[in-house]
C-alpha cells in the first residue's frame, strides 16, 4: 500500500516506464559557464533582496541573509556589569560546542596535557555531525592524491577558497581517517581492508569513505565515547563536559585577549562565568534560521551562536553571502519535508527524474549547481511533481540502484534512508523518493586560518562556524573532514597558546562598546542574541 | 470540547491537547505550546534525544518511538524519556584486547542477560538487541558490532531491561573494539600516509597554491574523471 497521492502514483508509473531506458542514458555535466548561468538564474544566494549588509562591527558592510544579519546585529543577553569575580570553573581550554569539531578539539587538547572544559547547548553530540550520512573525503587510493583533491575542492568552491586552508584539509585528510580508525570507527571496507570509496558531487576520484549511511553518527558517537572516557582519564587532566549550557558571551581581558565565557544553564536560566586561557568556538551552523523560508536538514540548535559571539568580540566574518542548499531534501511525506536524502543515493547511481520520467541534469554536479537545476525544473519548466500540500519536488529514482548494483544493495548501503521512508510507508527499494532542495550548510562564518586562530587572541575556531575552506560551495564529504581536520588543529593550537599566555582581568568592556556602536549606528533589530533555540510553538 | 476538522486528542504526560492528525509527536508538542529543550535533538531520527513511550486508548500495549519520526494517533498517551541513567564503563581503548574476556570484564552484566527480548521490542531502530546481546554473551564482538551498527543510543533498551543492562553502551564498546582491532587494515591508507610524511606531494601543493584563478580554472577543466 502506497501513501503517494493518485497524481503522484501516475507520475511514478511514468518513472517506471522509462527506467530501463534511463539506465543507459546520461546527461552531460555542465561547463563552468553553464554552471554560472544556472546559479545566477536559480540559486537562492543570487536573490539580492534576501540579503542585508550589516551596519556594525569589524566586518561592517558585509552581506549576509537578512535572518542572520538580524541576530548578528542583536543585543547581548547580559550587561557589562555582570559579575565575573566568581567563576564556577577555571580551565586551560574551553571548547564551546559538542559536535564533531568540538569533540576533536577537546580530545587533542586533553592529549597535550591541558585541562579542558566542553560546554554545549543541548546534549553532547546534538550536532549536524550526527546527521551527516554520506561520508568523509580523503585522497588515500593510488589513483588519487591530495593535489587532485585540492583541485576538486577549489573548483567546487568557485576558486574563492583560501588556498592554505584547502591545503590543510587535503593533506591532513588521510591522517584523520587513520585517527578515526584507531579510535575504533567502523569504515566500510572490502574483506582485504581496502576502503569502499564512492564519488560525490564534483569529485574527480572516488574518495568518499563511509560507515553505511550513518557516517556522521559513527564519527560522533565514537568521538563522544572517547571524550567520556577522558572525563576520568588514566593520564593527564580530565575533560569536563557541561551539557544544556549555551554560551551567551565571551569575556576578554584589558588587552582584548580571551579570558573565558559566560554560559547559561538552559534549565535554571542561571548565568555562570567559566574562566579560560583559550576558547575553541565550535558551535556549528545556522540552518534553524530558515533562510528564505527553506526547511532545513540541521539539528535543533543550529542558530549561529558562535558567529554572533566571535563577531561581537572582534573576529572578522567571511563568505556568509553563501549558504548551501542540499539538492535532495525530502519533499514528501509532509512529516519529513526538508530532512536529508544523502548524496550517497546519487553516488550509488540513482538519478533525479522529472514528473514525465525524464532525466534533466547530470546527477553529481556540485551541490549548488544541482540544487539550482532542481529548482529550475520545478519553478521555471514546471516539470516538478506537486504534493497534496503544495510542495514541489522531483523524483530521485532509488530503485535504479539495485538494477545497477544488484538486489539488497539499498538495505546494505542506505539503512537509514530505508528506515526513514519506511516509517511512513514508502519502500525506497521499490519506489522513488520525492526531493527538493533544503537548507543544509553555512559555507561562510568566522574567518578561518590554517592554525584555527582568529583576530581575537586566544579565540580559536573550527567547523561549520568558520568560513574560507570551502569558498562559496562545499563538496559532499568535506564537512565531516573539515570538523575533524580543523577540530584537531584548533585543540592543538589552543593548548600551545594557553601554555604561554598570561591572561589579565576578565571584563565585558567589549559588550559595552558593542552596545554603544549599535546605538551610534541607530541599529535596533529587536533581537537579543544568540537566540539559542528556534521557537516552533504555535502562533495564533 | 468537540474534535474539530482533523484535530485529534493526545495526552502529553496525562494532559489532553487537540492537535492536527498529520503532525509528528514532536511537532504536536510544539503545536500544543511546548518549547522543547529536553527531548529534542537532530529532529531527523539520528540522535536518540526524543525517545518516547506511549499507549493508545484502552490498548494496554506499550509502544516506543522517536518523537520526531512518529505521527500522532488519536488517544495517544505519551511520555518522553530524554535521559536514562544507564551504567557506563570507563576504559582506554588503546590498552584492550578484542576478546570475550574484555567484554565480560568491562561489562560483567553482559552475562546476566535473560534473553527476554524487551529491549528488541523497545528499539525505535528495529535493531534485534536481544540477538546482539546473545552474541555478546558468546563473546562474539564482530557480531555485536554488526547487528548494533544502526544504534542511535537513545537508551530505551536499557530503560526496559529487567537485568539492568546498558545494551547500547556495551554495543559501542564492541564496535570500537571491532573498528580498532578486528577490521582489516587498509594497505593503501598506510602507504599514502608514508608518502605524505616523506613530502611526496609538497611541491605539487605548493605550486597549486601559487596559481592564479585562470591557471586553476584551466587545470580544473582538464581533470580526468574516474569512471563510476
Amino acid at each position: 500500500m502506497s501513501i503517494y497521492s493518485p497524481e503522484m502514483e501516475e507520475s511514478i508509473r511514468k518513472v517506471e516506464a522509462t527506467r530501463a531506458r534511463r539506465i543507459k542514458e546520461t546527461v552531460a555535466a555542465m561547463s563552468l559557464e553553464e554552471r554560472e548561468a544556472i546559479l545566477e538564474g536559480f540559486h537562492p544566494d543570487y536573490k539580492d533582496e534576501t540579503f542585508h549588509a550589516i551596519r556594525v562591527g569589524v566586518s561592517k558592510d558585509q552581506r549576509m541573509p537578512i535572518e542572520l544579519a538580524k541576530i548578528v546585529e542583536g543585543r547581548p543577553h547580559i550587561g557589562p556589569d555582570f559579575d565575573l569575580s566568581a567563576p564556577i570553573a577555571e580551565t586551560d581550554v574551553l571548547v564551546i560546542g559538542g559536535g564533531g569539531a568540538g569533540a576533536s578539539a577537546a580530545l587533542l587538547a586533553q592529549e597535550q596535557g591541558a585541562k579542558v572544559t566542553l560546554a554545549t547547548k543541548l546534549r553532547f553530540g546534538d550536532a549536524n555531525t550526527m546527521m551527516a550520512q554520506g561520508g568523509i573525503q580523503a585522497a588515500d587510493r593510488p589513483e588519487d592524491n591530495p593535489a587532485i583533491h585540492y583541485l576538486d575542492v577549489i573548483g567546487g568552491g568557485h576558486f574563492t577558497n583560501v588556498p592554505e586552508l584547502v591545503e590543510a584539509l587535503v593533506m591532513d585528510a588521510p591522517f584523520v581517517i587513520k585517527w578515526l580508525e584507531d579510535l575504533g570507527m567502523m569504515f566500510d571496507k572490502e574483506p582485504d581492508g581496502t576502503m569502499v570509496e564512492a564519488h560525490g558531487g564534483g569529485t574527480s576520484r572516488k574518495r568518499m569513505h563511509s560507515a553505511r549511511d550513518y557516517s556522521g553518527a559513527e564519527i560522533m558517537r565514537t568521538l563522544r565515547d572517547e571524550v567520556r572516557n577522558r572525563e576520568n582519564p588514566a593520564q593527564g587532566a580530565p575533560i569536563t563536559v557541561i551539557e544544556f549550557s549555551p554560551v551567551v558571551e565571551l569575556a576578554l581581558d584589558g588587552e582584548g585577549r580571551v579570558a573565558g565565557a559566560i554560559v547559561m544553564n538552559l534549565e535554571t536560566e542561571a548565568y555562570h562565568f567559566i574562566k579560560a586561557k583559550a576558547v575553541v568556538m565550535a558551535t556549528g551552523g545556522s540552518g534553524r534560521l530558515h533562510y528564505q523560508g527553506f526547511p532545513t536538514t540541521n539539528h535543533h540548535g543550529a542558530t549561529a551562536d558562535g558567529i554572533v559571539l566571535a563577531y561581537r568580540a572582534g573576529a572578522p566574518l567571511g563568505y556568509l553571502e553563501s549558504m548551501q542548499y542540499h539538492p535532495t531534501g525530502a519533499a514528501f511525506p509532509e512529516q519529513i519535508v526538508g530532512l536529508l536524502v544523502t548524496e550517497k543515493v546519487r553516488g550509488l547511481g540513482a538519478k533525479p527524474v522529472n514528473k514525465h520520467g525524464e532525466l534533466f541534469v547530470y546527477p553529481l554536479e556540485p551541490r549548488d549547481v544541482e540544487a539550482a537545476a532542481l529548482i529550475r525544473e520545478c519553478r521555471e519548466r514546471n516539470n516538478g511533481v506537486v504534493t497534496p500540500t503544495g510542495q514541489p519536488g522531483v523524483w530521485l529514482d532509488s530503485p535504479m540502484i539495485e538494477i545497477i548494483h544488484g538486489p539488497g544493495t539499498i538495505q546494505k548501503a542506505l539503512p537509514a534512508m530505508v528506515r526513514q521512508f519506511g516509517r511512513f510507508g514508502i519502500d525506497i527499494t521499490q519506489e522513488p523518493m520525492l526531493v527538493y532542495p533544503t537548507l543544509h550548510y553555512q559555507n561562510g562564518g568566522v574567518q578561518l586560518k590554517a592554525d584555527c586562530s582568529t583576530e581575537v587572541p586566544g579565540l580559536f575556531i573550527a567547523g561549520e562556524v568558520s568560513g574560507g575552506v570551502h569558498g562559496h560551495n562545499r563538496l559532499m564529504g568535506n564537512s565531516l573532514l573539515e570538523i575533524t581536520v580543523f577540530g584537531r588543529r584548533a585543540g592543538r593550537s589552543a593548548v600551545a597558546y594557553a601554555r604561554q599566555v598570561k591572561v589579565g582581568q576578565p571584563s565585558l568592556a567589549h559588550v559595552d562598546a558593542w552596545n554603544r556602536e549599535l546605538e551610534e549606528a541607530g541599529v535596533d533589530t529587536g533581537v537579543v542574541s544568540p537566540i539559542q533555540l528556534p521557537d516552533y510553538t504555535r502562533r495564533e | 470540547m468537540e474534535e474539530q476538522n482533523d484535530l485529534i486528542p493526545i495526552y502529553i504526560m496525562g494532559k489532553r491537547y487537540l492537535v492536527p492528525s498529520t503532525l509528528t509527536i514532536m511537532k504536536a508538542m510544539e503545536y500544543a505550546g511546548y518549547k522543547l529543550i529536553r527531548g529534542v535533538g537532530c529532529r531527523g531520527g539520528f540522535c536518540g534525544a526524543c525517545a518516547t513511550a506511549y499507549r493508545i486508548g484502552d490498548d494496554p500495549k506499550l509502544y516506543f518511538g522517536l518523537a520526531c519520526q512518529t505521527v500522532v494517533e488519536a488517544g495517544m498517551y505519551l511520555a518522553q524519556i530524554p535521559f536514562f541513567p544507564a551504567p557506563r564503563a570507563t576504559y582506554d581503548i588503546t590498552q584492550m584486547e578484542p576478546t570475550a574476556n574484555t567484554l565480560f570484564s568491562t561489562y560483567p552484566e553482559v552475562l546476566r542477560c535473560l534473553g527476554c527480548g524487551a529491549c528488541t521490542k523497545a528499539c525505535p531502530q528495529d535493531i534485534d538487541v536481544r540477538t546482539y546481546m546473545a552474541a555478546g554473551m558468546k563473546g562474539n564482538i564482530a557480531e555485536v558490532a554488526d547487528i548494533s551498527f544502526d544504534c542511535i543510543m537513545c537508551g530505551l533498551c536499557a530503560a526496559r531491561c529487567p537485568a539492568e543492562e546498558a545494551q547500547y553502551n556495551i554495543a559501542i564498546l564492541a564496535r570500537r573494539l571491532y573498528g580498532r582491532y578486528l577490521a582489516p587494515r587498509s594497505e593503501h591508507l598506510r602507504e599514502r600516509l608514508e608518502e605524505i610524511e616523506a613530502g611526496k606531494f609538497d611541491a605539487e601543493l605548493e605550486a597549486l597554491k601559487g596559481l592564479s584563478k585562470e591557471e586553476l580554472t584551466a587545470q580544473y577543466k582538464a581533470r580526468d574523471i574516474e569512471p563510476k
